[in-house]
């Protein structure tokens, strides 16, 4: 645990060591911001709910979120320090889970720097803040997911925008395996069983009952075990390198 | 300390180490000569458990690297080649760090960091960024980080690449010190080197080892004898 929490460290150490951190950040206020009250008409939909910020969440972290960890094993592999790191008295699980959660809380700082939308609709009306939180919760695990793909396609490549590449990719099916206009395309030959088969893979499915308010436990696993699933290839990809 | 037997690693059709053994103690400073591409690298990141070898075996103070990962690496001090560093973090930072991934913690850690500094006179530039330290000190910074933690084995791949020589002779001596109480390995294609601070030399040559002793036992001059056993490059192609 130790070594984890030292790995951790010095990760998110060099996010704010570099203008990368502030970067981002700004820029996913202002997305934030854009999305939720210009394009989500925050305001015209006349309820105090943040069904406008949490809906465009799949969408921002597609971009958003590989770009956040895209440096994680690239970086390492094109600087050699990948050599230092993994002759270094810990197991690559340690490495691995210290990297993942740097940018996790990362992505954590970030989305609790939302804060004014939730003052916003407090003061506006009276929003259901357990449904609220809900959906922060979801949104967090949303990102986790994302990540822990992004450290998957970091570990493959050296080259950082090949890494960001895949995992934009890799996160789009994730999303569209359960988007709407997609699935109603499937309608015409694919049995609804299957179609709800294939949707069950999506992030949509499953954040939607966090939106809702409901922390459902098979959403909850979902997330896990796409994480789990993606930090355990992480280890497959490094071994193999 | 070190114990290889029968080491083999292909990279696809290409057999980068090709059967090498030999085995290293405590006191013995072990200068690992070849040209490039010979295998040096390959040979020192199997040793350190960067790569798994494809077969033999590998021990570190008893303990096999493969089976054992983490009780050998914490007896191994490694400076890769190129001295990669974490460059957005300061010397301190990064020694700190070392540190703690070595285990060391409060008083025990700062007394190592300072032990390390003050070896590799790093204490002018403490406190700034790696990226922007000249190469000597850059160098210096990732060997600070190999002895950290006192090893009993040192893994050195070419650790005067890129010095000057003040810097060349500075890393010799200190090279040519350590190994009184360690087991040193470095790699290196100057010969005055071994000459320098070996207590053996290793000559390899695509993989295989193909002579080995005191350099006084290699004969001289030492670069006609390695001449004689490595083939150049250019006339393999």
């Amino acid at each position: 645990m130790r070594n984890i929490l030292t790995i951790a460290k010095r990760e998110l150490g060099s996010y704010f060591t570099s203008p990368v951190a502030y970067v981002f950040l700004v820029i996913f206020l202002l997305l934030t911001g854009f999305f939720t009250f210009t394009a989500g008409q925050f305001f015209e939909r006349g309820e105090a709910s943040l069904a406008a910020f949490f809906g465009w969440h799949p969408w921002l972290y597609l971009v958003l979120v590989p770009a956040v960890g895209m440096r994680l094993w690239a970086e390492e592999r094109r600087a050699g320090t990948i050599e230092l790191l993994l002759t270094m008295p810990i197991t690559p699980w340690q490495a691995i889970a210290g990297k993942f959660l740097a940018s996790w809380i990362f992505l954590g700082i970030a989305l609790a720097l939302t804060f004014p939308v939730v003052i916003t609709a407090n003061v506006l009306g009276s929003p259901d803040n357990g449904m609220v939180f809900t959906g922060y919760v979801g949104s967090l695990f949303l990102a986790g997911a994302y990540l822990a793909v992004t450290c998957l396609t970091s570990a493959m490549t050296r080259n950082q925008v090949v890494a960001f590449i895949l995992s934009v990719v890799a996160c789009l099916f994730l999303i569209l395996a359960g988007f709407n206009p997609v699935t109603d395309l499937m309608v015409r030959w694919a049995s609804p069983a299957f179609i709800d088969t294939v949707a069950a893979f999506s992030v949509v499915t499953h954040f939607d009952g966090f939106q809702k308010g409901v922390i459902d436990g098979r959403d909850l696993a979902y997330f896990l075990s796409v994480i789990g699933f993606a930090l355990f290839a992480t280890s497959i990809v490094l071994r193999n390198r | 300390m070190i114990k290889i037997e029968n080491l083999v690693k292909a990279f696809g059709a290409k057999r980068a180490v090709d059967g090498i053994s030999f085995s290293v103690e405590r006191g013995e400073v072990v200068g690992f000569l070849g040209p490039n591409g010979s295998g040096k690298s390959t040979t020192m990141r199997m040793i350190t458990g960067y790569y798994a070898p494809d077969s033999g075996r590998v021990s570190v103070g008893g303990h096999d690297v493969v089976d054992s990962p983490l009780e050998a690496k914490r007896l191994i001090g490694y400076l890769p080649e190129n001295a990669a560093a974490y460059s957005d973090m300061t010397v301190r930072g990064f020694l700190e760090f070392a540190a703690e991934l070595r285990g060391l913690s409060g008083g025990a850690k700062r007394t190592a960091v300072g032990r390390a500094v003050e070896r590799c006179f790093l204490a002018s530039v403490l406190h700034q960024s790696i990226d922007t330290l000249s190469k000597g000190y850059r160098h210096r910074t990732c060997l600070a980080q190999a002895l950290i933690h006192e090893p009993e084995v040192l893994v050195l791949d070419e650790p005067t690449d890129g010095l000057d020589p003040n810097q060349k002779h500075e890393v010799r001596n200190l090279i040519k010190e350590l190994g009184k109480s360690k087991a040193v390995v470095f790699s290196t294609h100057i010969l005055e080197e071994v000459d320098a601070s070996c207590t053996r030399a290793i000559i390899i040559d695509r993989g295989r080892i193909v002579a080995q002793g005191t350099p006084d036992e290699l004969g001289r001059p030492l670069d006609e004898v390695f001449r004689r056993l490595t083939i150049p490059d250019t006339a393999t192609k």
